[in-house]
């Protein structure tokens, strides 16, 4: 009797909610699976079809793969001696082209301008959201008096909370007139406005993960530097600082994904033209700012749809690539640092 | 010794935590009805022996044990055990009290509600029951809608044991049951210990040793992951059998 | 020690000056929306629709649409949101490959530029999963799901707001003490009524914030709803899962950029960035509040 009634018991309810809750955990690997697939997929008839206008032919297709990465080869090569002929096909050498003119009667793809704009805009913002969010959050953690730690840390959640959207209209119609005002150039939308905007949504992220990192070196260190005589600017420069270095590079990073991948801000305030110049007062087009000024116009299927999302894919691998390396980085570094080895 | 019923026989039983080898070759035969003290230092393991007589250890990743518990002749580490039905039959109470954030009734009434007791008139019985077995009937009768939270410390263990025995039990295991309450709270835990023993099987873990002397019938010495001595109380505190264990008992460690 | 003083000096005023740089931009974006807004802001702007090809009137369309799109977003995200957290806290052993995997792809989520997932969403809502719809539902040739709307935008912007519900609702649930799940176990309780009757109660608070900050963060993300739902204009409130929708921030896009006479309608922009604003800290707000409870409870 008491043998049965400790006896393993079926629990339906329990072995369905189980299966359930881990099917629906499945959901995000699913999804950035998916995101993976469906990215790429609208990119493929860029590299097996050396016309994209004829991409509904099922038996092209099949011919191409069995072709493998000869055939791409075959199809540049191709361009390549009779690039006249190749115009408006999205061939290795117009996509690497110097050209941004996807509507124009010989449609030029050239990526290069674009992913030099993003480059551009990105560096203009990190250059300016790193000092600043690292000294300020220096500031908060060793220098701050206890109100001003108290009105940094809704001042940075409103910061991170204000939509991008915002952010691109303030800069399109305050900052760039503001600025434009102080330089005195000729565009008013241009990469400097783009970039010091941008800067703007960086912050926060730069300053929230240096923060979590500069709190996160031990107070014996601090302590111990400061017990040895050395100056609280001293210990939170040569102490500090080193001590949460992998942390603020992540943080850098993460600041560097952020700004590569921003569309709105950058879609408002650069002013869009896909200019190849070194200049800082020129107007630059990014690689999110065309996808998101262009998608909505283009024809589904065409070859601008599918370079458009050849650039989402460059995008996405770009940004999956950095946080990949931040994460790894904190992580190992963090845990060597602090274990001693 | 001899005349009573044993209710838990542990044979050769060993625990690890990954690869610290917390409890050694215990075996001790735990008697029906009465009270069973563990003691020792802390970090003696008879905390993890007693989470390892209802299974509470499994809740913890990389443990492993073997040897046998076995429970009126079933051993709970057999692969056929349901852990819920035996915690249903092994009650625990904890060395902080733990009521959960809601009211007195439903902190009561959770064991039965889960066993699928729905009827009103049925909870209201055992709620009442339980309460009155564990004597706070009397100080929460008229305001059993209460939070749980807002009891006083010593009422809140109370509310917690009232709490387990309502899913009637055969064994009470309570860790450290009144090590954080004041000597008048603690007093009236230990007499009601006395009382739950006439019901239940308890075995009870304790730092204090005038206490293990008050209330139980029998006491284990625990040491470094081992059983050092095991026998009547009595005895234990009168006459003990090892070193270590006179040793301990007279203040000379831990 | 003179030159000791002067870098202390230094170093402790750039520090300072940075911190009050950033205040200032706060202050100054928020001050700048909040004056040149406020004058326009008004029961009829808010309750209107637009008139005269937009120069006029209200933008109730792009606030019925912003609520119905984080609304259904929210219908679909939380829920996933709060069991995969469920699963990241209770469920999965920690080290095991498939958990790490699950964690990985949250994280990896989260990366992804918002533009991104306005290509996802083109490509697999509606492109692929529209099309396949229509193309079995619908006589041939014919479209319905196979274009921008916004059920595809707001699944879409469910996804993108996944990784922040996951993140809130696994701080909610790892701020239940340990003690509360042992003393439900030990009653005899399973693991599954243990997370229904105790965790997920006394985690409330926490999935609320959750499910705020994605609201908050979905109503302010233009760039994944560019092409897979949002309209110019349309006065017409959606009234089907099919409909295009006007959008607070898409409106905002599209009236400073994109209008015949930008300068004409720059009240109506101000006023609809305000609007936004509010909308999205007001979200915030309430979120920071309840998480404070939280943490509160769990240092209880």
């Amino acid at each position: 009797m008491p043998k049965n009634q400790l006896k393993k018991k079926f629990r339906l309810g329990e072995v369905i909610a189980e299966k359930v809750v881990t099917i629906v955990a499945f959901f995000s690997l699913a999804m950035i699976t998916l995101i993976f697939v469906f990215v790429f997929r609208e990119t493929l008839p860029i590299f097996f079809s050396g016309n994209a206008e004829v991409s509904s032919v099922p038996v092209q297709i099949e011919q191409q793969e069995t072709y493998g990465d000869e055939g791409i080869q075959e199809v540049a090569m191709q361009s390549k001696t009779s690039s006249h002929d190749n115009e408006g096909i999205a061939s290795f050498d117009n996509l690497t082209g110097t050209t941004w003119q996807p509507v124009s009667g010989t449609p030029k793809f050239g990526i290069v301008p674009l992913v030099l704009g993003s480059f551009k805009v990105s560096l203009i913002a990190v250059l300016f959201a790193v000092p600043i969010a690292i000294l300020a959050a220096l500031f908060t953690s060793s220098f701050a008096p206890k109100w001003a730690k108290e009105l940094m840390k809704p001042a940075i959640e409103i910061l991170a909370g204000i939509p991008s959207v915002v952010i691109g209209f303030f800069a399109l119609i305050v900052l760039a007139s503001l600025i434009q005002n102080i330089f005195g150039y000729q565009y008013r939308l241009n990469a400097f406005v783009g970039g010091v905007a941008l800067s703007f949504a960086v912050i926060p992220i730069i300053y929230s993960i240096t923060e979590d990192a500069i709190s996160r070196v031990p107070r014996s260190l601090t302590e111990a530097s400061l017990a040895l005589g050395a100056s609280k600017w001293e210990t939170a420069l040569y102490v500090v600082l080193p001590a949460a270095t992998p942390g603020i590079f992540a943080a850098v990073l993460l600041g560097i994904g952020r700004a590569f991948g921003e569309t709105m801000i950058v879609l408002m305030a650069t002013g869009n033209a896909a200019m190849l110049t070194a200049s800082l007062f020129e107007p630059v087009r990014t690689m999110s700012a065309t996808i998101g000024a262009e998608m909505a116009e283009v024809v589904f299927g065409e070859t601008h749809y599918n370079v458009l999302f050849l650039i989402g894919s460059i995008l996405f691998l770009f940004t999956f690539v950095l946080n990949a390396i931040a994460e790894l980085f904190v992580r190992q570094r963090m845990m060597k640092k602090f274990q001693g080895i | 010794m001899n005349e009573l019923k044993t209710k838990i026989r542990v044979e050769n039983f060993n625990f690890y935590y990954d690869k610290k080898h917390a409890l050694k070759n215990i075996s001790m035969n735990v008697p029906e009805h009465r009270v069973t003290a563990l003691i020792g230092p802390s970090g003696c393991g008879k905390s993890t022996f007693l989470r390892s007589l209802n299974r509470m250890n499994d809740l913890i990743e990389h443990t492993r044990c073997d040897g046998t518990v076995v429970v009126d002749n079933v051993n709970i580490y057999d692969e056929a055990i349901d852990v819920v039905e035996l915690r249903k039959k092994v009650g625990m109470i904890f060395q902080r009290s733990n009521p959960f954030p809601k009211s007195i009734y439903d902190n009561v009434a959770y064991g039965p509600r889960i066993n699928n007791i729905k009827e009103k008139k049925q909870l209201d019985e055992i709620v009442e029951r339980s309460l009155i077995r564990a004597a706070l009937w009397d100080e929460v009768k008229d305001d059993l809608s209460k939070s749980g939270l807002a009891l006083s410390g010593g009422q809140q263990q109370r509310l917690c044991i009232a709490r387990a025995v309502a899913v009637d039990p055969e064994i009470l295991l309570m860790d450290e049951p009144a090590s954080a309450l004041d000597p008048l709270a603690t007093t009236k835990i230990e007499e009601l210990i006395h009382e739950l023993k006439e019901k239940y099987t308890i075995v009870i873990v304790t730092h204090n040793m005038q206490q293990a002397a008050r209330v139980s019938d029998f006491t284990a010495f625990f040491y470094m992951g081992e059983q050092i001595e095991f026998d009547e109380t009595k005895k234990i505190f009168t006459m003990p059998g090892k070193k270590q264990t006179e040793d301990y008992i007279t203040g000379r460690f831990g | 020690m003179i030159k000791k003083k002067i870098l202390n000096a230094s170093v402790s005023s750039a520090t300072a000056l940075s911190a009050f740089f950033i205040l200032a931009i706060v202050a100054v974006v928020m001050g700048n929306i909040i004056i040149e807004g406020s004058s326009t802001v008004t029961w009829e702007f808010l309750t209107g629709k637009p008139t005269e090809g937009m120069t006029q009137g209200g933008i109730f369309p792009a606030i019925f649409g912003t609520f119905l799109l984080v609304v259904i977003m929210s219908i679909i995200g939380v829920p996933i949101g709060t069991i995969t957290a469920i699963y990241l806290t209770e469920y999965a052993n920690q080290h095991s490959p498939f958990a790490r995997l699950i964690r990985f792809a949250v994280n990896t989520l989260a990366g992804v530029p918002a533009i991104v997932f306005g290509l996802f969403g083109l490509g697999f809502f509606i492109q692929f999963v529209g099309s396949s719809m229509d193309k079995a539902l619908l006589p041939a040739g014919e479209l319905r799901w196979g274009q921008p709307n916004i059920l595809w935008a707001s699944l879409t912007m469910a996804i993108l707001t996944l990784p922040v519900v996951i993140v809130s609702v696994e701080e909610a649930l790892k701020s239940v003490p340990r003690e509360l799940r042992e003393a439900s176990l030990a009653l005899g309780a399973t693991k599954f009524e243990t997370i229904w009757k105790i965790v997920l109660p006394n985690s409330l608070a926490g999935m609320l914030t959750g499910g705020i900050l994605a609201v908050s963060r979905g109503a302010g993300e233009v760039a994944p709803i560019l092409f897979t739902g949002a309209a110019y204009f349309l006065p017409k409130l959606p009234n089907s899962l099919s409909d295009q929708f006007m959008e607070l921030g898409y409106h905002i896009y599209i009236m400073s950029t994109q209008s015949p006479d930008v300068e004409a309608t720059r009240g109506i922009q101000y006023a609809t960035t305000l609007v936004l604003l509010v909308l999205t800290f007001a979200l915030n707000f309430s979120a920071i509040f309840l998480r404070y409870r939280v943490r509160k409870n769990m240092a209880h």
